[in-house]
C-alpha cells in the first residue's frame, strides 16, 4: 500500500506503486464515521462492525460490512467494503449497471443518481454515506410498462448515439424537471453542464428535455 | 483501410472487378441532388440485384427519421455494454503500468501480488501490441518489452474484487533501467535527440486507418518523408501569380470514448468467448486467434452495445490478450476494463502536426502548385500524415506532399475519426481562404473555380443562400467593440471505402416474423435501426417488428466500423438478402394461393397480385403457407456498380464566432453544416452524427490538448476535468442541412457520414471565422485564450476585404 506521507517520485528506479488512489487511501486509513445515519444503517443490520459502543467513533472495515441501501423504493442488504463507492455498490453488488462509471472522479456525471431526489455523482460518494437516504437510479425512473416522459422524448429526439452517457443525462434532466417544470434551453444547458457526451448529442438533449417539460405540464 | 488517401490509391484499393461471366442487366438509377441536379444514369448490375429504389421521398421506411430501435434500452439503462457484463465467478483484472517514459524492464516481481488475498492470477506481458515495431528486432535485446511511454502496460493482476486487483497491482515490483527520453516534437527531431527506437520502426494500420507508410527512410526519430508528387511543383510556383505560405500546428487529441477499452474474456477448452468494447468484432476475433494460435472458429466475440470508439477500438489490443491469458490461467472469466487515465495514455490518439503549406495560384483562381511538408508525432507509433485534404479537395496543376512521423516517448497514435484530415484541412482551408483574400475574391466564388465536386457545388449554393452566410460582413475585423463577430466556411472531403467483409442473413419464419443477422457492431451510428428499416421497406412491416441480431461473430461476418464504411458496405448486403428471401418466399407460398410468383409482390405488409387475380393476403397469413419453418438467405456485399465515379464526398461547414479580444476566448455561436452521404438511410441518425462531428471538432479546435510534462514525460491531464472536451455550455446552435446525393453505386446507394461530418472542416471554418472577426489569422490549435491574445499582439492586419 502506498505510503501517503511520501511523494510519488516517478523517477524511483524500483517502483511498483500506482501512487495514492482514493480507494487505497480510504482502505489504508480505515474508515471512521460518526454520522448517525451511518450508525443507524449498520446497527439496523445488527452488524458486528457497529458494536464499538465505548467510543464515540465507530470504525468500519477494511473488510466487507453488511449494510442496507434503499434503492428505487426497495431495501437491499449488501455486504461491501466501506471504501466502495455508491456507483460501484449499485453496479457490482446490486447489478444495476445502468449507472455508468466513466471518469470515476466526478468530472463527467455519467454516474448521476438521485439521493433524496437531488442528483449526485455516485462515483464521488461512498455507499455507506447513502445509508438512510433514498437512492433513485436510471432503473427506477420508469416503470416496466411506462417510460418516464423524458425517456420517451430522448428516444423521439434521438438524444443519444452510443448511449453511454445517456443514463446520466436522463437523470440530470429529469432532476431539472422535478425542480423546474418550465425550463428554458439555458436551464437545460446548465443542468447538464457537468454531463459529458463524447458523441456530441447535446443539441438533441436540449430539445428532448424542453419537449418533455411541455408534455409533462400538459399531462 | 488506407489512410494516405488519394484518388489513385482508392482505385488501386478498390475490390476486384466482378466476374465477366456474371449475368448482368442494365438499370436506370437516380443520380444527383433532388431539386438541383437529379437525373438518371444507366448502370450494368448483376441480374440478381433487387429493383432500383426511387429517391427517399418515394420510399416508406428507408430515408425516414425512424426512432432508434435500441433507444429505449439506452434511456432506461437496460442496454448492456461490455463494462456491464457480469458472469458467475468473474474475476476483475487491473494493469500494472510503467511509471517511466523510457526504460528497459530489468525484473518484474509478482510474488507479493500473488500472495494478496483474492488474487487468482498474475500475467506479465511478453509481447506488446500497438505502436511501431522495429524492422530489425535484433537491434534491441531485452527480457521484457521496452517501455517507450509512461503508462505502457507491463503486467496485470486478476482477483475476486476490483479492489483486490488494484491493491495487488500496486504490489507488483518492477525494476527499471531508465533511458533518456523525449516527448517534445521539436526536441525529438533535433540532432542528438534521445532515440525512441534504436532503428527504423513501422506501425501497421487498422480497419479504421491509422498506422503509417512503410518503406520510408528513418533518420533519428524522423520516420519519413513519405512523398507524393504530381506534376512539376517548382514550375508551378514559378508560374504562379500569387503564392501564400503558412505554418500551422495542431495538438495531440485523445479519443476519450466514454466507455474505455476493455473486454470480458471467458476461456473454455473449446471456445474463447470475449465481450469486447470494439468497433470490429471480426478484428478482435482475428487478433485473438492469431495471438493464441487457435482456430477463428473457436473464438466468439460479442458486442451488444458499445460506448464510443472514434477509431481507437480495433483488434483485441493488450487488454484483450491479457484478459484472455488470465482467463486461461485462472479458469474463470476475466474482466479487464481500462481506467480513464489508461484510456488517455495507452490506447491511441490523434497525432499532432506541424505543417508548412505553400500554395501558388493565378489571378483566374486556378491553383498552379501545392507543397506541403508535415511533421507530426504519433508517440511511439506512426500515422501523423495529413496530406489527404491537400491532395484530394481541389484541382491543381502540381502537388508535392512530404509527410513525416516523429517518434516521441508517448503512447502510440491510432486512427481517429478521419485520420489526418482535421489537421490537414485546418491548414489547407485557411490557406485557401487566405488566397481568396489576396485574390480579392469571395470565398465561395473562389472555391467554385477550384473545386470540381458536383455535390459540394450544390452545398456551397445552399450556404450562399443561407441567412448565416448572408449575415457575414466581408470586411475582416470590422466590429468595433471588444467582442468581435466573424463568419467563415471550410469544406471537407472523405472517401468511399467499401468493406467486402459485409454479409447479412435474413430469415422469414412461418409465423411471419422476420430476423436479420450480421456480426456488425452498432457503435452509436445506428446500423441496427437501418437494418430493420431495410427489411421494413422490403416486407412492408414496421421496423420495430424486425428482430435485428448483431454484434456477435456467430452471425455472418460484418464490416469493422471505421472510415465510415459500415452503412455503405453492409446495407446493400442486407437489402440483397431481404430481396432474395422475399422472392423465395413468394415462390414458396404462391402455389397455395393458385398464383404465379412473378405475379406476386409484397406491399405494405400484404402479398398482392399485380394482375389482381388474387385478393390481397396479409404477410403473416401468407407466411403460414410456407413449406418449411424458415426461409433464410445470406448475402454478401458485391462491388460498387461503377467504381470509376463518385469516389469522394464531403460537405461545407460554416461557423459563426464571437471572439472576446480582452479575454481571448473564442465562442462558436452558430454552425451551419451542409453535408451529403449518398442516400441518407435514416436522416435523424445522420444528423446526430453530424452534430457530433461538429461538437467534437469544436472541442479539438478550442479545448482539447494532451499535455506531457517535458521533465518527467508524464501526461499532466489524464482525466476529464483538465482534459477539457466540449460540454453543453460550449455547444453552438447547429443547423444541419442534409443533402441527398444519389450516386448509383449499390442497391441502397448509401455512403458513410462519420468522418465527413464536421470533424474534418469545422476547425478551418472556425479559423476562417476568427480571421473574419479579427483580421488576424490563428494557425494553431487549440485556440486557447493565450493563443488568441498572443495572436492579437501582432501588428494589426485588419481591414482586408475578402
Amino acid at each position: 500500500m502506498s505510503d501517503p506521507t511520501k511523494p510519488n517520485d516517478p523517477l524511483l528506479r524500483e517502483h511498483g506503486r500506482k501512487g495514492i488512489t482514493r480507494r487505497g487511501f480510504l482502505k489504508g486509513a480505515g474508515l471512521t464515521a460518526a454520522g448517525t445515519a451511518l450508525l443507524e444503517g449498520v446497527q439496523a443490520f445488527n452488524s458486528e462492525a457497529a458494536t464499538s459502543t465505548n467510543s464515540e467513533v465507530t470504525e468500519l472495515g477494511p473488510g466487507p460490512v453488511p449494510v442496507r441501501l434503499h434503492v428505487n423504493g426497495k431495501e437491499h442488504a449488501v455486504s461491501i467494503e466501506p471504501r466502495t463507492t455508491l456507483a460501484e455498490a449499485l453496479r457490482i453488488h446490486l447489478g444495476m449497471t445502468g449507472t455508468k462509471i466513466i471518469c470515476d472522479r466526478g468530472a463527467c456525471s455519467g454516474c448521476t443518481v438521485w439521493l433524496d431526489k437531488v442528483p449526485v455523482n455516485s462515483c464521488m460518494m461512498l455507499a455507506v454515506d447513502a445509508i438512510g437516504h433514498e437512492v433513485t437510479t436510471i432503473e427506477g425512473l420508469s416503470t416496466e410498462s411506462e417510460p418516464h416522459p423524458l425517456q420517451a422524448a430522448f428516444v423521439k429526439h434521438d438524444a443519444m448515439q452510443c448511449g453511454f452517457c445517456t443514463p446520466g443525462m436522463v437523470m440530470s434532466c429529469a432532476a431539472l424537471l422535478e425542480k423546474n417544470p418550465h425550463p428554458s434551453e439555458h436551464d437545460v444547458r446548465h443542468a447538464i453542464a457537468g454531463n459529458l457526451c463524447r458523441c456530441g448529442t447535446y443539441p438533441r438533449v436540449f430539445s428532448a428535455t424542453l419537449e418533455a417539460a411541455g408534455n409533462m405540464r400538459r399531462a | 483501410m488506407v489512410t494516405h488517401t488519394n484518388k489513385n490509391s482508392l482505385l488501386q484499393d478498390a475490390p476486384p472487378t466482378r466476374a465477366e461471366n456474371t449475368d448482368e442487366k442494365t438499370v436506370s438509377m437516380p443520380i444527383g441532388v433532388p431539386g438541383y441536379t437529379l437525373r438518371d444514369e444507366q448502370r450494368e448490375v448483376p441480374i440478381t440485384e433487387p429493383p432500383v429504389w426511387p429517391i427517399n421521398k418515394d420510399l416508406k421506411y428507408v430515408g425516414k427519421p425512424y426512432e432508434r430501435l435500441d433507444g429505449h434500452a439506452k434511456v432506461t439503462g437496460r442496454a448492456r455494454y461490455t463494462a456491464d457484463v457480469q458472469l458467475p465467478g468473474m474475476l476483475y483484472a487491473a494493469f500494472v503500468n510503467a511509471t517511466l517514459p523510457h526504460a528497459k524492464v530489468v525484473s518484474v516481481d509478482t510474488s507479493a501480488a500473488e500472495r494478496y488475498p483474492g488474487v487468482k492470477g498474475v500475467h506479465v506481458i511478453q509481447h506488446m501490441l500497438g505502436g511501431a515495431v522495429l524492422r530489425d528486432p535484433s537491434l534491441e535485446q531485452a527480457n521484457y518489452p521496452v517501455v517507450r511511454y509512461a503508462g505502457q502496460p507491463i503486467a496485470a493482476v486478476a482477483a475476486t474484487t476490483p479492489y483486490a486487483a488494484e491493491d495487488a497491482a500496486a504490489l507488483v515490483k518492477v525494476r527499471y533501467q531508465p533511458m533518456e527520453f523525449v516527448v517534445d516534437l521539436d526536441k525529438a527531431r533535433a540532432a542528438n535527440a534521445p532515440l525512441v527506437f534504436p532503428g527504423p520502426a513501422d506501425q501497421a494500420g487498422t480497419a479504421g486507418g491509422g498506422g503509417g507508410p512503410h518503406n520510408v527512410p528513418q533518420t533519428g526519430n524522423v520516420h519519413g518523408p513519405s512523398i507524393r508528387k504530381v506534376g512539376d511543383v517548382e514550375q508551378g510556383f514559378r508560374s504562379a501569380e500569387i503564392v501564400v505560405e503558412g505554418h500551422y500546428t495542431t495538438q495531440v487529441q485523445t479519443h476519450s470514448a466514454l466507455e474505455t477499452h476493455g473486454v470480458v474474456a471467458d476461456w473454455k477448452p473449446d471456445m474463447l468467448t470475449v465481450w469486447a468494447s470494439t468497433q470490429g468484432t471480426a478484428s478482435v476475433r482475428e487478433e485473438l486467434a492469431g495471438f493464441f494460435n487457435i482456430p477463428m472458429s473457436q473464438v466468439r466475440v460479442i458486442t451488444e452495445f458499445m460506448g464510443g470508439g472514434f477509431g481507437a477500438k480495433f483488434g483485441a489490443g493488450n487488454a484483450g490478450v491479457v484478459a484472455a491469458a488470465l482467463s486461461k490461467k485462472t479458469g474463470a472469466p476475466v474482466r479487464l476494463m481500462l481506467d480513464r487515465k489508461e484510456e488517455h495514455l495507452s490506447v491511441g490518439n490523434r497525432p499532432s502536426s506541424d505543417q508548412m503549406l505553400r500554395i501558388g495560384a493565378n489571378n483566374d483562381g486556378t491553383i498552379s502548385a501545392i507543397h506541403l511538408v508535415s511533421y507530426g508525432t504519433a508517440g511511439c507509433g506512426t500515422g501523423a500524415g495529413c496530406s489527404g485534404p491537400a491532395t484530394n479537395l481541389y484541382k491543381y496543376a502540381a502537388i508535392r506532399t512530404e509527410d513525416n512521423d516523429v517518434f516521441t516517448n508517448a503512447g502510440p497514435g491510432s486512427a481517429m475519426r478521419a485520420p489526418g484530415h482535421p489537421p490537414g484541412d485546418f491548414a489547407l482551408e485557411q490557406t485557401i481562404d487566405e488566397l481568396a483574400v489576396k485574390l480579392n475574391q469571395d470565398p465561395i466564388a473562389f472555391r467554385d473555380v477550384i473545386d470540381e465536386h458536383p455535390v459540394r457545388k450544390v452545398e456551397r449554393q445552399i450556404v450562399r443562400e443561407s441567412d448565416l452566410w448572408k449575415s457575414r460582413n466581408p470586411m475582416a475585423g470590422a466590429d468595433r467593440g471588444p467582442v468581435k463577430r466573424g463568419v467563415g466556411l471550410a469544406q471537407s472531403v472523405w472517401y468511399r471505402f467499401v468493406s467486402m467483409d459485409s454479409s447479412a442473413e435474413v430469415r422469414i419464419h412461418k409465423d411471419g416474423s422476420l430476423e436479420v443477422l450480421s456480426a456488425v457492431q452498432d457503435i452509436g451510428s445506428g446500423i441496427r435501426t437501418v437494418m430493420a428499416q431495410i427489411l421494413a421497406e422490403q416486407f412492408g412491416v414496421p421496423p420495430e417488428q424486425i428482430a435485428v441480431r448483431i454484434g456477435d461473430t456467430n452471425y455472418p461476418v460484418g464490416p469493422d466500423s471505421g472510415g465510415s464504411v459500415t452503412t455503405l458496405s453492409l446495407t446493400p448486403a442486407v437489402r440483397d438478402a431481404a430481396w432474395q428471401a422475399s422472392q423465395k418466399f413468394l415462390a414458396e407460398i404462391g402455389p397455395a394461393f393458385g398464383a404465379d410468383a412473378a405475379d406476386l409482390e409484397l406491399v405494405d405488409g400484404q402479398v398482392r397480385s399485380k394482375s389482381g387475380k388474387m385478393q390481397p393476403v396479409s404477410f403473416k397469413r401468407a407466411a403460414a403457407k410456407m413449406k418449411t419453418e424458415q426461409i433464410a438467405v445470406q448475402s454478401k456485399r458485391i462491388p460498387d456498380y461503377d467504381r470509376s465515379k463518385y469516389l469522394t464526398y464531403g460537405g461545407v461547414d460554416v461557423a459563426e464566432v464571437k471572439v472576446d479580444t480582452e479575454l481571448g476566448r473564442v465562442h462558436v455561436t452558430r454552425v451551419l453544416s451542409v453535408h451529403d452521404c449518398g442516400r441518407p438511410m435514416n436522416p435523424s441518425q445522420v444528423i446526430s452524427q453530424i452534430n457530433g462531428g461538429i461538437i467534437q471538432g469544436i472541442s479539438y479546435t478550442l479545448f482539447e490538448n494532451r499535455l506531457l510534462d517535458p521533465n518527467y514525460g508524464l501526461m499532466v491531464n489524464p482525466n476529464l476535468e483538465q482534459y477539457k472536451i466540449t460540454g453543453s455550455r460550449e455547444t453552438p446552435d447547429i443547423q444541419v442541412q442534409l443533402v441527398e446525393a444519389y450516386i448509383g453505386q449499390s442497391s441502397t446507394d448509401a455512403s458513410g457520414i462519420g468522418e465527413a461530418a464536421g470533424i474534418v472542416s469545422i476547425g478551418a471554418a472556425i479559423g476562417n471565422a476568427v480571421y473574419n472577426a479579427l483580421g488576424v489569422r490563428i494557425r494553431q490549435t487549440p485556440m486557447t485564450p493565450a493563443v488568441v491574445l498572443a495572436a492579437l499582439n501582432r501588428p494589426a492586419q485588419g481591414g482586408d476585404l475578402i
